[in-house]
This record gives structure tokens, C-alpha cells and sequence, in this order.
């Protein structure tokens, strides 16, 4: 068997199979990194899965989830201060939680060095949108390399480290979800490991450190000499290639993933544009672009999500008296979903009519039911819902918050059905509770997004008195993402740590009106869901029971041979078919069959007995060794 | 190996497919050939359709397979293998489906009706190729339908190069101990 935490320490040069996040991981630890932070959120985890193969008196780096991005980003900042190469990453909307701070940070000099590994998501596969966070790079003056798959994700990390240390500043990796996942044999370099130099060599007298009024000025300045500086810096430049096809006619200028689809999407046309593929994507290497753009009459430029690209070629263009024809995006199409092969393929179809004989292969019409993601089976969030609804009318108002809960808003729940950012859910439904004598207002939140940006939310209701009630839905773990603790568990990435209860972080932040629960003990929640929602004010309802995936799993390792598997069954004499576990309960262990017979898949079933409770005729009972 | 070769692996989320894809990459690898491939992680908790991509040959670029370009598609699950057959299935390909159902939402709420034995065979003729139905009889443990479909794939000669023992070198690269020995004996020639 291979050992990834020992493959990942390797001192001579090897290759091996690996996804684009593990690449970054090896990438992390070849250039010498100190320190990493993070807060997890797909398409980014698997980085901190691969620093944790790696075991704790051989790992090179320091590693933490921070309580959210914006922490995590200063974390790195601090440790980058003292001469540390840092490291932060999360996912693409991470970013907006980190702005505050990371739009400050080429103000700094910065010894050590920062990297922020960003995991951009178009085709909002894991996330409330697709947002193209090149923006941020723009208004922030940051350096952004984008690699195409997972060898230029671990080339690409290599350099930005690079140029981060020796030029004291921030650069973005920014990676995309198929290029995190991404898998492919990677060549890797040799490593020779470096002692720790633990000195603390912050020094004030460096800059001004305090951007503040006129004081603002030089920094700005700075950073827009650095980044201009890095246009032709040939480094920074070498994270880029011309495919020279000999087509002085047509040529493409692509970056990142959407990359590898062109050339997919070439195989087949009848005539092979050039290509310039950009690694260094800001600010833009303008010199080669001008002569890419001089040698050919027609220049397409593919770029996923927004015209960021397209906006500065057209403008350099202008400004270079070229006349080569420049196409863009063609439609608000074009601007969205991932630039997959078959996209790329049509859109190049749709810039040269003449470039393909056939259409592509399509996709047969679909049939089979769709099948969205759904709350696990046992999972306490689907007693939660079943009892909070029954306290509810059906024009009440429930608001969702991130995380596995916020599946409540699918059928049959419907609980929870407006969402826009983490942690944003109490002061939502705050202003949903404004002016409202008719519609009561609950929210919900889980316990990792609660420490994350649930809390400023929490006091704002306490503060304000909102009449809201909150209901914490509390399973010990942030799984969504895969199961990492949080401030909450008593445990850190490290280690354990002090443990900072839900309802201690509640009565800190001033409420007094608080009530706890086991989520199973449905008939008790829906009646402390009513007496709450009874009383004036901010109230909150903790919902609590552990995660049952992860329970399962822990059990299953723990006990190995001696784990046994538990299942419910349906006694079928007693079914009275009133489906109450199938169509309100929910729990994807039941299957109807014909006639309207419901049984349990033993595939699925874990046994918890959760359902037991809600069958009108008590039918479905504890399946005991060999019975049926 | 002629050209690419392009494998779509569908499945539900607690099926195993990372393992399956893992493995059947790794063993592409030991067989010689060229391969990368990309797993659809998405939400990562059980219970969506989940998908995995391998892509064989050294034309294959994108780690994706392109719609209706599948020289195989693997399906671990019923309504999987209807859905994923008639998205990705290429002309003359072959449908290998696992006979397992996990009933989606709309099926138990009642409002859709549960794919049948018959609505893979469609999508498999509708583009001119064939299904291969696998079932779970004999396994030890359930969780093992992706080893038994690795080893369905191998058996049967549906890849080009690919044989058991490459199988058996990718799970001896995956895991050790009674779990491997349980594994390969799955994929004994």
C-alpha cells in the first residue's frame, strides 16, 4: 500500500498519481512553506486531507481551519510578517468573507511571502454562485497564476511561492474545481528539507505598517510598480506557451482549465488556430499578447466566466493602433457554466461556422428521476425538520443558512427557503421579522457556520431585539465539507484544544432565552418549537445530535470485526400504507414498491430508529438477528 | 492503444465510486497506458448521483468525457445507469451496470416511477450499444460492489490493455490487510 503522508515527503525526484489538490500539498513542502491556513470548503479540502497523511513529527509546515477565511488570512499574514512563507486557501466565495483584510495586503511588504490558493467553482458545483474572483485580483493589484490541470497546479505553486518571497508580497494561486480534482501522474521535484529558522523578524521600521489617511499613498503606489514591474517580469513570464499551428489567420488566447477543453475541441476541426495560453493572468504579460495579436487577422479569446480577459486585450489593442479582429464573449451563454469541452467545442463552433463538418455527440433526453444531494439516513437534521414543521404553519417563514441543513429547503421538508451567505441566517430573518404580526420567523444554522459568521448576526438580534427564533442545528462536525472540527468540538486540526460550547458562545453574546434538545426526541421539539415561538423576542432552540455519518464510520473503526450493521424493517402486517415514513419522513432507506408496499434497503438503513416514532400504526420495528 | 478511450463512472454518493475510479485509473497506469481522470465531488455528503471521468490515451486532454463520447460507462445503480447511458453513452459503446436501486427522491415521494431492468437496455440500443448487467450475488459485503464491478470490467475485456492483474497491482497500491486480501480475491483470474 502507498503512503501518501510519506510519498508527500519524498526527498528524490519521483512521479506519482495524484488530484491537483495533493499536487499543491507536495508543492507546499518543496518550497518551503511554514505556515498554512485555511477554512474548509470544496474544491479545497483535499490540500489539508494530503497535510494530514503526513504524520505530525515529520511535517515540515504548521497547519490550521481557521474559524473562517478572513482569520485564516490573517494568520498567514502574521506568520508571513515575521519571514515565514505562508499559505491561506479556500474556496471562491471564501474570498468575500477574507476582503477585508486580503484587499490591504500588497499595501504590506510582506518577508516571508504569501500565497492565497484559491478554489474558484464555475459551474457553482459546491457553491451559492460562480463568482470570477480575477475581479478581486484587479481591485486589489495581486498577482494571479491560473494552471490548466494538476502537474501546472504544483508548477504554478512553485513559482507564485517564488515570486511571493523574493519580491515580499501576495500572490494568487487560483485554481478551479477541475483542476483541484484533477487527476493525473505528476512529475515532482527533488526536496531538501530546510531547517525552521523560528526567528520573529517583524520590524515596523520596514514601512509604515498603518495605512491610514495620506500614509496610503506610497503603499498604493508600490504595489502598482510591482505589478506593473511583473508584466515583463521573465519568471513570472515563463508560466506561459504558444501552440504555433502556423495559422497566421486565427488564433485563441485561452488560460486555466478551459485550456485542455480547446485542445479537445481542436481535435476535430478541420483547421488549427494558434493558441497563447497565459499562466500569468494579472496583470497581463503585454508584450507577448501584442504580438500574438499582430500575427494573426482574427483572435478569439475562450476564457470561463467573465470577460476579464477580453476588457484588457481590447484595451491594449486600442491603445497598440492594432487592427486584428478581437471576439469576445458572444452572449450572457458564454459567461456562464464551465468552459467543459463540449461548451468550448460550441463556442467555437458559434466564433468559426467553418471550423467543424459535424456537430458533437448530444445527450439523450432524460427519463430517470433526477436525484439531488439529501440528508443522510439517521442524520438529525431530518428529525429536525420532520418536528420543527409540525410547530409551524404553512405561511411561516423559515430561513436556511449553509451547510448539510440547508437540503431542509428540498421536498418533503420545504424548511428553510431563502439562503445567501454563511452565517447570514438570523439577521435575514431579522428583517424578515420587521413589520410582521402574521408570519412568524425561524432561521436555522449549523454549529461550524455558527463560529464562522453566525455570531456578529446573533448579537445584532440580541442588541436590536428581534423577534426571531434560531434554531441551532448542532451535529458536532462541519460535514459538509467532510467532517472537521470546529471551535465547538473540543478538538483543533492538531490536537485537543478548549472546547467552546454552542450555548456558552449564546449566553456570552447576551441571549437568555435558550432551549436544548436531542434532535430524535421529536414530540419535544416541536412542543419547545411552539412555547419559543409563543414568547417575545430572539429565542433559540439547540437541536442537537451527532453527525450519524461520521458516527457510523468512527463506529465501524473502532469496533472493526466486532461492528455489527442495525437495520429497521417494516412489519408488513402492521403497515397501514399511511407512507408518513416515505413521503414526510423522508429517510431514503424507504423504498415503495408496487401496491404502495414500503420496505427498508439494508444498503442504506444504519439502523438508528429515528423513523420509529413517526409511523402512525407502529410498523416499523427493530430487525433482530435472521427475522424476515 | 488506437486513439483515446473514455470511461464515465456513475454511481450515488456512499457507493464507493472514488475507490472504483482510484483503483481503475492506477491500474490503467500499471497497464502502460496513458490516463488521467477527475472525480465530481460536489457536495461531498452521501446520497446525490456522483460521478467519476477516466480518460485513456494520450489525445485525452480535458480530464472530463464530453457527452455522448463514452466508450464505457460504468453505472453502480439503476437509475444511474439509465441516466448516465443516455447522457454519455457514445455510439456502439458498452453500458456495464451494477443491478443495485436506490430509489431517488421523486420515486419514494411517488411522483416518478423506478427505472427498470428495461430502461437500461433502451439506453443502452438507443445508442446502438450493449448493457451488461452485474449483480451482488455471493458478495461478502455489500460495499465490495465496486471491487466487483473492477473486476466485471477487467473479465470481460471492456478496456483495451487492461487485465486483472493490473486490477490487483492498483488495489496492492490502496490498501493493505484483510480489506486488500478480501478485495483481491474478487479479482482472482
Amino acid at each position: 500500500m502507498k503512503d501518501l503522508g510519506s510519498t508527500l515527503l519524498r526527498e528524490e525526484a519521483f512521479e506519482e498519481i495524484v488530484i491537483g489538490n495533493t499536487a499543491v500539498a507536495r508543492a507546499m513542502v518543496e518550497a518551503g512553506v511554514r505556515s498554512a491556513t485555511s477554512y474548509p470548503g470544496s474544491p479545497t479540502p483535499e490540500i489539508a486531507e494530503a497535510l494530514a497523511a503526513i504524520p505530525a513529527d515529520r511535517r515540515p509546515l504548521r497547519f490550521e481551519f481557521s474559524t473562517n477565511e478572513k482569520v485564516a488570512t490573517e494568520v498567514a499574514f502574521g506568520s508571513a510578517l515575521n519571514g515565514h512563507l505562508s499559505v491561506v486557501f479556500f474556496k471562491s466565495v471564501g474570498l468575500n468573507v477574507a476582503a477585508d483584510s486580503f484587499v490591504q495586503l500588497s499595501l504590506m511588504d510582506i518577508p516571508g511571502g504569501l500565497v492565497v490558493v484559491l478554489g474558484d467553482d464555475p459551474g457553482a458545483n459546491s457553491s451559492q454562485n460562480e463568482q470570477d474572483n480575477r475581479h478581486y485580483a484587479l481591485m486589489s493589484y495581486v498577482p494571479v497564476l491560473e494552471p490548466a490541470g494538476a502537474q501546472e497546479a504544483y508548477e504554478y505553486f512553485k513559482l507564485a511561492a517564488r515570486i511571493a518571497r523574493e519580491r515580499h508580497t501576495v500572490v494568487i494561486l487560483r485554481l478551479t474545481t477541475h483542476v483541484c480534482h484533477a487527476k493525473e501522474k505528476v512529475r515532482f521535484a527533488a526536496w531538501k528539507p530546510e531547517p525552521l529558522d523560528p526567528t520573529p523578524r517583524f520590524d515596523p521600521e520596514l514601512q509604515n505598517y498603518i495605512p491610514i489617511a495620506a500614509s496610503v499613498f506610497p503603499l498604493k503606489r508600490r504595489a502598482l510598480e510591482r505589478l506593473a514591474s511583473l508584466a515583463s517580469d521573465p519568471l513570472a513570464l515563463s508560466a506561459k506557451r504558444v501552440d504555433d499551428a502556423g495559422n497566421r489567420k486565427r488564433g485563441v488566447i485561452v488560460a486555466g482549465n478551459a485550456y485542455l477543453s480547446l485542445l479537445d475541441a481542436l481535435a476535430e476541426a478541420r483547421e488549427r488556430p494558434d493558441v497563447l495560453k497565459l499562466g500569468l493572468v494579472h496583470p497581463l504579460p503585454a508584450a507577448a499578447l501584442r504580438e500574438f495579436l499582430a500575427a494573426h487577422e482574427e483572435v478569439k479569446i475562450l476564457e470561463e466566466l467573465d470577460p476579464v480577459l477580453e476588457t484588457q486585450i481590447k484595451a491594449l489593442a486600442y491603445d497598440a493602433g492594432l487592427r486584428t479582429r478581437i471576439i469576445g464573449k458572444l452572449g450572457v451563454e458564454e459567461l456562464m457554466g464551465e468552459h467543459v469541452p463540449g461548451a468550448v467545442r460550441r463556442i467555437m463552433a458559434a466564433t468559426w461556422p467553418d471550423l467543424y463538418d459535424a456537430p458533437p455527440p448530444q445527450a439523450l433526453p432524460a427519463v430517470a428521476a433526477p436525484r439531488p444531494a439529501q440528508l443522510c439516513p439517521g442524520c438529525g437534521h431530518r428529525s429536525a425538520f420532520y418536528a420543527v414543521k409540525k410547530a409551524l404553519k404553512d405561511d411561516d417563514i423559515t430561513v436556511a443558512d449553509i451547510g448539510c441543513h440547508t437540503l431542509g429547503h428540498l421536498p418533503p421538508y420545504r424548511m428553510g427557503r431563502v439562503l445567501l451567505s454563511m452565517g447570514h441566517s438570523t439577521a435575514t430573518a431579522s428583517g424578515l421579522a420587521l413589520f410582521n404580526t402574521t408570519r412568524r420567523v425561524a432561521c436555522f444554522i449549523g454549529d461550524s457556520t455558527f463560529f464562522h459568521a453566525g455570531l456578529p448576526g446573533i448579537a445584532n438580534a440580541v442588541y436590536n431585539r428581534h423577534d426571531v427564533l434560531l434554531v441551532v442545528m448542532e451535529n458536532g462536525t462541519t460535514a459538509m465539507t467532510g467532517h472537521q472540527d470546529h471551535p465547538g468540538t473540543g478538538r483543533n486540526w492538531n490536537g485537543e484544544t478548549t472546547k467552546l460550547p454552542v450555548r456558552a458562545a449564546l449566553e456570552g453574546l447576551g441571549v437568555t432565552n435558550i432551549r436544548e434538545v436531542d434532535a430524535y426526541q421529536q414530540a419535544k421539539l416541536t412542543g419547545m418549537v411552539r412555547e419559543a415561538l409563543a414568547e417575545p423576542g430572539f429565542k433559540v432552540v439547540i437541536a442537537r445530535h451527532p453527525c450519524m455519518l461520521k458516527f457510523t464510520r468512527d463506529q465501524r473503526r473502532k469496533l472493526k470485526d466486532a461492528w455489527k450493521p442495525k437495520h429497521v424493517r417494516i412489519d408488513q402486517d402492521a403497515c397501514t400504507k399511511a407512507h408518513e415514513c416515505v413521503e414526510r419522513f423522508g429517510c431514503p432507506s424507504f423504498q415503495r414498491g408496487g401496491g404502495g408496499v414500503v420496505t427498508v434497503s439494508e444498503d442504506l438503513c444504519i439502523g438508528d430508529g429515528s423513523c420509529r416514532q413517526t409511523c402512525p400504526a407502529g410498523a416499523i420495528v427493530e430487525k433482530t438477528g435472521g427475522a424476515e | 492503444m488506437i486513439g483515446n478511450f473514455d470511461i464515465y463512472i456513475a454511481g450515488v454518493g456512499g457507493q464507493g465510486i472514488g475507490l472504483l475510479s482510484e483503483a481503475l485509473i492506477r491500474a490503467l497506469d500499471h497497464a502502460g497506458l496513458e490516463v488521467k481522470g477527475c472525480d465530481t465531488h460536489g457536495l461531498a455528503q452521501r446520497g446525490g448521483s456522483v460521478s467519476s471521468h477516466v480518460r485513456v490515451g494520450a489525445g485525452a486532454h480535458s480530464p472530463l468525457v464530453s457527452e455522448g463520447s463514452a466508450d464505457l460507462v460504468v453505472a453502480l445503480e439503476r437509475h444511474e445507469a439509465v441516466s448516465a447511458g443516455r447522457k454519455y453513452l457514445k455510439e456502439g459503446g458498452v453500458l456495464l451496470w451494477f443491478d443495485a436501486s436506490w430509489q431517488p427522491l421523486d420515486v419514494r415521494l411517488g411522483k416518478e416511477g423506478a427505472a427498470t431492468e428495461e430502461d437500461v437496455e433502451e439506453a443502452a440500443s438507443l445508442r446502438k450499444g450493449r448493457a451488461l448487467r452485474v449483480d451482488g450475488e455471493g458478495l461478502p459485503d455489500p460495499r465490495m460492489q465496486n471491487v466487483a464491478i473492477l473486476a466485471a470490467v477487467c473479465r470481460r475485456g471492456l478496456v483495451p490493455g487492461l487485465s486483472l492483474q493490473h486490477a490487483r497491482a492498483a488495489l496492492s497500491d490502496l490498501m493493505a490487510g484483510g480489506a486488500l486480501e478480501a478485495n483481491l480475491a474478487l479479482l482472482a483470474d
